[in-house]
C-alpha cells in the first residue's frame, strides 16, 4: 500500500523506506519553532538536556504573543528567549519591528520550505502545509526536545483526503472553506489525523487561502493539514526559500480513511458561532435570523493577516464607515505586510474607514491585549479559535469569519453578507 | 501505581483556553498556573479539588493551544489523572512527555458521574467506580509511550538514550 504526501515525508525524515498509520516512529526535524509564550517555558527544561541547540540555523524563537511586551511578566519572557537566542547565535534572530507573527514570518522569510518536518510549540504550527510541509504544534517539552536533538517522536497519522474541485464565488475564501469544512466534520472531525486537499480545485486556490485552510486543520483536530506543491506553489517557494526545497507527492495508491468531497463553487460566506469553530452557519442562514450587532471586529492573525486578506478587506472598506457602534482592530501579520499596506494606499483606506492599525502581533487572538472584550460584548474575528473566554469574558461572543464578511460587518454593525457591500472588484 | 478521588465530570471539547486561559500565560510558574485551573469553566474547581481528584470528560478533551501549561496546571492542582473519551492530539503528547496520567475510556465515562469515587490501576488500565460498584478497561499505552512514562518523562527518556 502506497503512502500519503505526510507519510511520505516523515518516512524519510525517520530514514526508512516506508511508514505505516499508527506507527510511533523517531524523526529528524528541519525547524525547531518556539514564541514568547512557550519558549521561555522551554529553555529550563532544554538546559535538563544539552547547553547548545542542534542547530543554530533550525531553533527560531519568535516574539509574538503578549509583544508589544503587554506587561512586565510578558517583558520578562521576551527577553529570556531574546538572551537564549543571542547567546546561541540563532541565525535567524526574531525581534519586534523587523519580524511578525510566527505562521506568516516563516514562511514569508524563506525559513520553512516544501518538504521540511516543523514542529512548532504553537498549535497553529500546521499552517506550513500551504507550501508542501509537514507541520504540527507541539507542547513546551518536545520543544525542548526538538531544541536540544533535532528529533522528536510522532505517530504517523492516518489522512482524510479532500477532493477540492470547481471554482470559489466572489466573496468566498479560504476562511470560508475552512469553515465549511470543519462545520461538516467536527472539531474532533480529524483528530490525530492529516488532511490532505486535493484536486482539480486546489489550482483555483490563492497561497493565502491555502496558508488559510492549512492554518485552521488543527481546528478540525488534525495533526497536519497539506497541499500538493503545484505551479503556484513553486512560484511561492522560487520567491522566498532561502533553501533548496523537495517536492513530495501522495502515492497513487495512498490509503485514506475517508475521502470528503468539497465543491468550491458551492460554498458561501460562512461564520462560525460562539463557542466551537465547528458551528457554522452560512450568510443565508445567518440572514433569516435577527440582527446579531457587534462591537468589535477583528481583521489579522496568522490566519488571516496577509496581504491578500487585507486587499480584499480593504477593497470593501474603501470610502466607507466604521458603523458608530463598533471598533476595528486590524492587525497585519509581517511588518512587510505593514510596509506593503503603505505602499498600496491600504493602511490610509483603513484608517480612513476608522480602524485602529496595530503593529504585528498575536494581539487580540487570544485575548492577551490590543483589544480585549468586555463582558456580552460581540466580536467578529477572522482569528481561528471562538471558545469561551478566548479573546477576554467569558460572556464575550466570538463569531469567526472571512475578511469579507468581517470588513462587510464592520461597515454594518451587524454580521453582515460581504456579498450586499460592493467593492473586491 | 494507582490514583483515587473523587470525580469531576465535564462535557467535550474541553479546550485549554478553559483549562487555563491566556491571560495567565504570562506567567509559567507551576503553582500560579494550578491556582487559575479550570477556572473559566468551573469556577470553584480550585477550591473543590482534592489531591488525587480525577476529571472526566466526554471527547476531545484538552483541544486548542498546544499549551502545556494546561496538563501542568491540572497536575499541579493535585488532579491524578483525565479519562475521556478522546483527547485532543497536542494534549495527549503534553501530558506524556510530564508524566500526567490520561486514559481514553468511552464506557467509563458514560458510567461515572460528577461525585462519584473512582480508581484507576495504570498498569492494567482497570477503571473502578467504587460509588456505582462497576469496572471498565481503559486503553493502555503503546509500549514505546510506556518507556517513556516509566522513565518519568520524555526529558529522562532523552538523557537515558545518550547515555
Amino acid at each position: 500500500m502506497g503512502m500519503t504526501m505526510t507519510q511520505k515525508i516523515l518516512a524519510d525524515h525517520a530514514g526508512v523506506k516506508e511508514v505505516h498509520a499508527g506507527e510511533l516512529i523517531e524523526a529528524n526535524v528541519d525547524i525547531v519553532m518556539a514564541n514568547d509564550i512557550t519558549g521561555p517555558m522551554a529553555l529550563p527544561i532544554f538546559k535538563q538536556m544539552a547547553d547548545k541547540v542542534f542547530d543554530k540555523d533550525k531553533v527560531v524563537l519568535v516574539p509574538d504573543h503578549f509583544t508589544p511586551n503587554k506587561d512586565i511578566k510578558s517583558a520578562e519572557n521576551s527577553k529570556a528567549i531574546r538572551e537564549f537566542s543571542r547567546e546561541q547565535g540563532l541565525t535567524h534572530h526574531m525581534e519586534q519591528g523587523k519580524c511578525g507573527v510566527e505562521h506568516a514570518i516563516l514562511p514569508e522569510s524563506g525559513i520553512v520550505v516544501a518538504g521540511d518536518a516543523v514542529i512548532g510549540a504553537d498549535s497553529h504550527t500546521c499552517t506550513y502545509g500551504a507550501i508542501g510541509a509537514f507541520s504540527t504544534g507541539v507542547g513546551t517539552t518536545d520543544i525542548a526536545t526538538g531544541m536540544a536533538t533535532g528529533q522528536l517522536w510522532f505517530k504517523v497519522p492516518s489522512a482524510i483526503k479532500f477532493n477540492l474541485h470547481g471554482k470559489l464565488p466572489k466573496y468566498v475564501s479560504g476562511k470560508d472553506v475552512i469553515l465549511h469544512i470543519i462545520g461538516r466534520i467536527g472539531v474532533d472531525g480529524a483528530l490525530y489525523k492529516s488532511m490532505e486537499f486535493t484536486g482539480e480545485g486546489v489550482k483555483e486556490l490563492s497561497m493565502a487561502d491555502r496558508f488559510t485552510i492549512c492554518n485552521m486543520a488543527i481546528e478540525a483536530g488534525a495533526k497536519n493539514g497539506i497541499f500538493p506543491v503545484d505551479e503556484a506553489a513553486v512560484e511561492y517557494l522560487d520567491k522566498h526559500a532561502k533553501r533548496d526545497y523537495k517536492i513530495y507527492e501522495a502515492d497513487k495508491d495512498a490509503e485514506y480513511e475517508e475521502v470528503v468531497d468539497v465543491d468550491l463553487s458551492a460554498i458561501r460566506p460562512t461564520v462560525a458561532f460562539p463557542h466551537l469553530p465547528g458551528n457554522a452557519k452560512t450568510v443565508d442562514e445567518i440572514e433569516t435570523m435577527d440582527k446579531i450587532y457587534i462591537d468589535q471586529v477583528v481583521i489579522g492573525s496568522c490566519t488571516n493577516g496577509r496581504m491578500e486578506d487585507l486587499r480584499k478587506a480593504a477593497a470593501i472598506l474603501k470610502g466607507k464607515k466604521v458603523a458608530d457602534n463598533v471598533r476595528v482592530m486590524v492587525v497585519p501579520a509581517t511588518q512587510k505586510i505593514y510596509l506593503q499596506c503603505i505602499l498600496e494606499g491600504i493602511l490610509e483606506t483603513f484608517v480612513e474607514a476608522g480602524c485602529a492599525v496595530n503593529t504585528p502581533s498575536c494581539g487580540p487572538c487570544m485575548g492577551g491585549h490590543m483589544g480585549v472584550l468586555a463582558k456580552g460584548e460581540k466580536c467578529v474575528s477572522t482569528t481561528n479559535r471562538n471558545f469561551v473566554g478566548r479573546m477576554g469574558d467569558v460572556e464575550s461572543l466570538i463569531y469567526l469569519a472571512s475578511p469579507e464578511t468581517a470588513a462587510a460587518s464592520a461597515i454594518a454593525g451587524y454580521i453582515a453578507n460581504p456579498e450586499k457591500f460592493g467593492g473586491n472588484d | 501505581m494507582e490514583a483515587k478521588g473523587r470525580v469531576f465530570k465535564y462535557g467535550d471539547n474541553v479546550d485549554t483556553d478553559v483549562i487555563i486561559p491566556a491571560r495567565y500565560l504570562n506567567s509559567f510558574d507551576a503553582k500560579e498556573l494550578a491556582s487559575h485551573a479550570m477556572v473559566d469553566l468551573d469556577p470553584t474547581f480550585v477550591e473543590r479539588v482534592q489531591e488525587g481528584d480525577i476529571i472526566v470528560a466526554k471527547k476531545n478533551f484538552g483541544c486548542g493551544s498546544s499549551r502545556e501549561h494546561a496538563p501542568l496546571a491540572l497536575k499541579t492542582a493535585g488532579v491524578s489523572c483525565v479519562i475521556a473519551k478522546s483527547f485532543a492530539r497536542i494534549f495527549y503528547r503534553n501530558s506524556i512527555n510530564i508524566g500526567f496520567a490520561i486514559l481514553e475510556c468511552p464506557e467509563a465515562v458514560d458510567g461515572i458521574d460528577d461525585g462519584d469515587e473512582v480508581k484507576v490501576d495504570y498498569e492494567t488500565g482497570k477503571i473502578y467506580n467504587l460509588t456505582k460498584n462497576t469496572e471498565y478497561q481503559g486503553q493502555p499505552f503503546p509500549p514505546f509511550m510506556q518507556k517513556i512514562i516509566e522513565q518519568g518523562g520524555l526529558v529522562n527518556y532523552v538523557n537515558n538514550k545518550k547515555g
